[in-house]
């Protein structure tokens, strides 16, 4: 056996070619050409480290034990169901994985604060953020969770509520000052259970009010607290691995936090603490009668088009409509339309999810454009096809002041030649907004699920030789 | 171990690199960008099985064994869908039969 300061320099070793790791495959990730290997080179520093820690870190067998056991579980758990997940679940697989980080965070600060060995006040405060930013993130991204799976399907709001969780939050607070200070502990009171239950309540009471639609943006926030967690829990453990990894993290989910946002045209306070669309909305813009098309002469006004360009939303997702998608724009290929597909940065419920959605079926990323490249492009489309999307194409983002999505960025589907909007029922969007869109002179609705939809399309985009 | 000033350098470069290479990821790639941040936080597997090796009272062992559990489900799972997602990205050169 090495002696101690051997195994302590191994051990730091590990963890900074883990770290080094990390930073070059998340680097590689910023081409789909590398980006494979990218994760796989992450996943080497992820497996080093641990065997190291594994080897070195000099538990009793019964903690050995566990820690083996523990492992075991949540690799088998997690492991199967990552691989079954469906592609259009993703969003709260992630939710669910980033929660479980943020669980991890906390009960490692809740070890050090509940055994007591640690007095360094520094560490000790590193110790009780951590854990209050770990434990936020742990369960407000259940509720992200069980909303995006539907097991929670409405939005809890009251008048009133965002003094509530002020209240909350400030008690949380309270209870950590009282944790490191010490106070706590001659109070005789269980402050560091308090803190831990007040950081719960306040990240469901957080999540609870936020709608379907704002979970890009919501997703991204905690990810970048579990990461912060980390960081501070990796003070409190002397591990610069922990640091440097939970640091990155925070500050990629800081960015995707920040872009979302500003996709939305919306600050993060208004994501978290504004009741978005319970507002009475001004009228006016959905002037105009939604005019129904059948499958049948929307193929056919397909099939002799030049150009299209696909706007698929949360719709598709739901209907799990991708690889119909797919088959029609191959189809549409063959009949020499030059097809494009068009996403919003805030489409679906999480950053990038419509790409995922259309790579699993097959599109080729060099035929998916983003706002800022495809905008100027509708105006030299012969047909815009919206598959369940809505407030992302709705031009009184643009001009109805009165709109609560005025200022938003939008794709410009409104510029194409004819619009087809495929839709489930006449209703509204998420937002409970009239679309400006499906009234005007060039837009046809063909209602419908969006996969059968599609399906009725490519038959008719077939039948139209 | 960790100095407090050095501690918040490697924050503060830390925080800077993350900032600068995630910049640079494109749009498309944003969903297996935040699953693969996930799972590098997946690194507070090695904390939490430090912090249940120094375990000493049922209660503690507890947590730790929890915080263990968590933390391998988020490091192994971010690793899979990652990796899955990632693969599904393809060019229009490249592509297999539909």
């Amino acid at each position: 056996m090495p002696s101690a300061s051997t195994i302590q320099t191994l051990t730091q070793l590990s963890y900074l070619i883990a770290a080094a790791l990390f930073i070059l495959g998340l680097k590689r990730m910023s081409s789909p050409v590398t980006a494979v290997s990218g994760v796989r080179w992450a996943g080497v520093g992820m497996l080093l480290a641990t065997i190291v820690t594994l080897a070195f870190m000099g538990a009793s067998s019964l903690n050995l034990m566990l820690v083996i056991i523990a492992i075991a579980i949540g690799t088998v758990i997690a492991w199967v169901s990552g691989k079954r997940v469906a592609m259009t679940d993703m969003p709260q697989m992630i939710a669910l994985y980033n929660g479980m980080g943020g669980g991890a965070a906390a009960a490692i600060a809740a070890v050090e604060l509940y055994s007591g060995n640690e007095h360094n006040p520094v560490h000790l405060t590193m110790a009780a953020v951590g854990g209050f930013i770990g434990a936020v993130s742990f369960s407000g991204s259940l509720i992200a969770f069980a909303k995006l799976q539907g097991l929670i399907t409405k939005s809890v709001r009251f008048s009133g509520q965002k003094f509530v969780n002020l209240a909350i939050l400030l008690i949380t607070v309270g209870f950590g000052f009282m944790v490191v200070s010490g106070v706590g502990a001659e109070s005789g009171l269980p402050v560091v259970s308090l803190l831990f239950v007040f950081a719960l309540i306040l990240g469901v009471a957080m999540t609870l009010p936020i709608g379907g639609a704002d979970m890009p943006v919501v997703i991204s926030l905690y990810n970048a607290l579990t990461g912060l967690a980390v960081g501070f829990e990796g003070f409190v453990l002397d591990n610069a691995a922990m640091i440097i990894a939970g640091t990155v993290v925070g500050s990629a989910g800081t960015l995707l936090t920040q872009l979302m946002a500003k996709a939305m045209n919306r600050s993060l306070g208004n994501v978290l603490f504004s009741n978005f669309g319970e507002t009475s909305v001004a009228g006016g813009g959905a002037a105009g009668t939604q005019k129904p098309i059948e499958a049948s002469d929307a193929g056919v006004m397909m099939a002799y088009s030049q150009k299209i360009i696909i706007v698929p939303g949360y719709g598709l997702a739901v209907a799990q409509a991708q690889h119909k998608v797919w088959e029609l724009t191959q189809l549409l290929m063959d009949h020499g339309v030059k097809v494009r597909f068009a996403i919003h940065p805030v489409a679906g419920r999480m950053p990038g999810h419509m790409n995922v959605l259309l790579a699993e079926a097959g599109v080729p990323y060099d035929l998916i454009s983003d706002l800022d490249e495809i905008n100027a492009e509708f105006e030299t489309a012969d047909v815009a096809l919206i598959i369940g999307a809505n407030d992302v194409v709705n031009p009184d983002a643009r001009t109805n002041k009165n709109s609560p999505i005025y200022g938003m960025p939008i794709l410009n589907a409104d510029k194409a030649k004819n619009v087809i909007v495929i839709k489930r029922g006449q209703g509204q969007g998420f937002s409970g907004i009239d679309n400006a869109l499906f009234g005007l002179d060039q837009t046809r609705m063909l209602y419908g699920d969006a996969q059968a939809a599609v399906s009725q399309l490519i038959q008719a985009v077939k039948a139209a030789g | 171990m960790i100095d407090g000033v050095i501690a918040l350098y490697i924050f503060m470069l830390a925080a800077f690199t993350g900032y600068e290479v995630i910049s640079r990821v494109p749009v498309i790639l944003h969903t297996p960008l935040m699953s693969g941040s996930n799972f590098v936080h997946g690194i507070v597997l090695v904390g939490a099985m430090v912090a249940l090796a120094t375990a000493d009272t049922t209660l503690v062992r507890v947590i730790g064994f929890v915080g263990v559990l968590l933390a391998a489900g988020n490091a192994v799972g971010g690793y899979v869908v990652t990796e899955r997602m990632l693969k599904m990205f393809v060019l229009a050169g490249k592509k297999k039969g539909p």
